[in-house]
């Protein structure tokens, strides 16, 4: 391998180089890791992993939706389906997905030798693990796992069985995980670019990484704290939200969703980042409007402290507060339509490709846009009294969150795996994933809006016989999007493997090495790549 | 620049980003204080005062009519029957009004229990005049032991006219085994 990239790894006979050794033997090599690609891989693996179970859950509430009546659960383990679903899907998919990639990617595009803090990079995977273990432990315990949504509203959460201090204290261990990954992305962006990357030279996807970093180290702690304060209450009798000593349920909410909203852009910003990078490739033309982009991913970002009460307008705010925070979340929607904008004026002109990361890309900026819109609906404070807590939100937290970060991720694995691995995917059963997904991902989330303007409340196991016929149609979609993604883990696994046999170049998409530093290196990269920066920096993407 | 430099800017940067996340835990927390100071000055969380006020003879505004709702719960596992003798009252502004509520402990001990009251709109709060109520002070019942208890208010003639339905609401929490305030 070290042949390939002798450029690289001029260094390797230099006795004060301690790092130029290869990975550990065994599988003990994946325990002590410190290597960005290693850990990378671990983020990745984890996520796809954890992207099953949750899937799993979510087939359990599609299931028991698919006709009226109670007819697979329990309304409790219902409950719980869904919390579990979604913060397994939050912190233990799409976090981690964005972590592996930036683990992976953040260090070759800015061309430096690895994270700034391996060590600490290693334990902030390990903890992530053991904190969905323990949020996992939870649907095993007296009083089952948590059932009141994962808001984790009081007093609802409070009647928790013996699983609440179980899934405060996974929390707290998720929130230490994401916090130290956050702090080493920000380290390893601030002092390890090579000589010549300024940060307005930077890709894309490393300035929405940065934002999204800032975001993680301000509002985790909120959150770890929102939850320590529940723990107290249950058992310490402290009475934060317990009106009968002084305090408001209504504070959680504001706690919450002061981490909250921040928390949605966390998962939205690295898959800008993502759709940044790939679609420039397929339209082989530079991004349109770099400096707007990162301006915009900044706008967003401040923006998203100062919303947050979107998502209460019916507590009963004063005229005053649902004023302020309608304006300010229409206001989300300027910086927003200016990356929309840019991807489309990208692709404008652009010589085209539709290869499986430029069909996702594609896919991303339509429905991603339906689910910008369908927040502007709710973004009015009159109209969010008919949809809050009905399908509609479901319907648009899904369009934002499946066929934009889910979609994305898919994308970069597509995108980046014949860099990682070497090995071509195949094409054709990715192309054959792609329309499978997209189509079905309409069918299971687009039915979900007639469901929640006609009324149909969320988180319930049984309804009206109303709704029965978009439910159905809404489950169907559901398991063959579930089912679809088992091609998507077949080609992973065929690609490490070795994928088509076709070798792959080093820059593997036309002319990518004008975009990004990572193709400039072999494909698969050597285990320690950087470790003498580069001097030629692409600029391709300005 | 050798690799020194970079571990020691790293560690500066690390210490930092570590004082960020500290106080923004401890931001989380200051919420509460926030929270409970602007809701004070705004009324916007539709508590209302927990002693009773001095009373005030207000001008009685005759011409116009407030619907004044009342309503009660009771916390999870409080075992209690808890209800109000009126449903709703129309009242005129600056008038007093005394409205019975029943409530009665439903097991076989003694019970301390504390209503929390909370008004809506939460802005009109503050001009709903309470100068006696059971809330006001922790309730003690014996097993079985049923009781009616007063409420006395006026609606602050200054209401905003906007303002036509008011609601009262009351719950109950069972703090037998809680530790006690005052």
């Amino acid at each position: 391998m070290s042949a390939v990239v002798a450029e690289h790894d001029d260094h390797h006979d230099h006795s004060h180089d301690d790092h130029d050794h290869g990975p550990a033997k065994g599988w003990i090599r994946w325990i002590i890791t410190t290597n960005h690609k290693d850990i990378g891989t671990l983020y990745l693996v984890f996520a796809l992993a954890m992207f099953f179970v949750g899937g799993m859950m979510a087939l359990v509430i599609r299931a028991e939706l698919f006709e009226p009546g109670l007819q697979f659960v329990e309304p409790q383990f219902f409950n719980s389906m869904t919390t579990m679903h979604a913060l397994v899907m939050v912190f233990g998919a799409v976090m981690p997905g964005f972590v592996g990639l930036a683990n992976w990617m953040v260090p070759m595009m800015i061309g430096a030798p690895d994270m700034a803090l391996p060590r600490m990079n290693n334990m902030s995977f390990w903890l992530l693990v053991a904190g969905v273990l323990l949020l996992a432990s939870t649907l095993f315990m007296e009083g089952g796992a948590p059932a009141s949504g994962w808001t984790l509203y009081p007093p609802l959460v409070l009647q928790t069985g013996k699983a609440l201090p179980f899934a405060v204290f996974s929390v707290h261990l998720l929130g230490i995980s994401s916090i130290m990954g956050a702090i080493n992305i920000i380290a390893t962006i601030f002092n390890m670019r090579a000589p010549g990357m300024t940060l307005m030279k930077m890709p894309l996807f490393v300035w929405t990484w940065l934002i999204t970093a800032f975001l993680l180290i301000a509002v985790m702690p909120v959150f770890a704290g929102a939850v320590t304060m529940l723990l107290t209450d249950r058992f310490f009798d402290t009475s934060f939200f317990n009106a009968a000593g002084g305090g408001d349920p209504v504070l959680y909410q504001h706690i919450f969703w002061f981490f909250g909203h921040p928390e949605v852009y966390i998962m939205i910003l690295p898959t800008f980042g993502v759709a940044s990078t790939i679609i420039p490739t397929f339209a082989r033309k530079p991004l349109f409007g770099y400096s707007s982009m990162v301006y915009a991913t900044a706008g967003i970002a401040f923006l998203s402290f100062i919303v947050w009460a979107h998502h209460m307008f019916t507590v009963g705010m004063p005229m005053a507060g649902e004023l302020y925070f309608m304006y300010a979340t229409m206001l989300i929607a300027v910086p927003t339509a200016v990356k929309v904008f840019n991807w489309t004026a990208t692709m404008w002109k652009g010589s085209m490709t539709f290869e499986t990361p430029m069909l996702f890309s594609i896919a991303f900026v339509a429905l991603f846009t339906i689910g910008g819109f369908t927040g502007l609906m709710m973004a009015i404070a009159p109209s969010d009294f008919q949809y809050h807590d009905t399908y509609f939100i479901v319907a648009h937290f899904h369009y934002t969150l499946v066929p934009a970060s889910v979609f994305m991720l898919m994308a970069a694995g597509y995108y980046w795996l014949p860099k990682w691995t070497g090995h071509m995917y195949n094409e054709k059963i990715g192309q054959l994933h792609f329309w499978l997904s997209a189509v079905s991902v309409n069918i299971l989330f687009f039915p979900q809006h007639f469901l929640g303007l006609a009324g149909m409340p969320r988180r319930i196991p049984d309804y009206a016989v109303q709704f029965a016929d978009w439910n159905m149609i809404s489950s169907i979609g559901g398991f063959m999007f579930g089912f679809s993604q088992l091609l998507f883990l077949y080609i992973v696994v065929n690609t490490i493997r070795g994928g088509t046999g076709e070798k792959v170049s080093d820059e593997v998409w036309e002319d990518a090495h004008k975009h990004s530093l990572e193709w400039t290196l072999s494909s698969p990269p050597p285990y320690h790549s950087f470790t003498t920066p580069p001097t030629v920096i692409p600029t391709e993407h300005l | 620049m050798n690799n020194n430099d970079v571990d020691i800017k790293n560690a500066k940067l690390v210490r930092k980003l570590v004082i960020v996340v500290v106080l923004m835990f401890g931001f989380g927390f200051a919420l509460v204080p926030l929270y409970d100071v602007l809701c004070d000055i705004t009324g916007l969380n539709g508590k209302v005062g927990t002693t009773g006020v001095e009373e005030v003879a207000y001008p009685i505004d005759k011409n116009r009519e407030v619907t004044v709702e009342f309503m009660t719960s009771l916390n999870e596992n409080t075992s209690m029957i808890f209800r109000s003798e009126l449903t709703k009252l129309k009242v005129h502004p600056g008038q007093y009004y005394k409205v019975n509520f029943y409530a009665e402990n439903t097991t076989e001990s003694d019970m301390v229990a504390q209503a929390i009251p909370s008004i809506s709109p939460g802005l009109a709060a503050e001009f709903f005049k309470k100068t006696e109520c059971f809330c006001f002070t922790e309730q003690i019942f014996k097993p079985r032991e049923g009781k009616r208890m007063p409420v006395r208010f006026a609606l602050d003639p200054e209401l905003p006219a906007d303002y036509k339905t008011i609601t009262l609401a009351y719950t109950f929490f069972d703090k037998t085994n809680k530790p006690h305030k005052n």
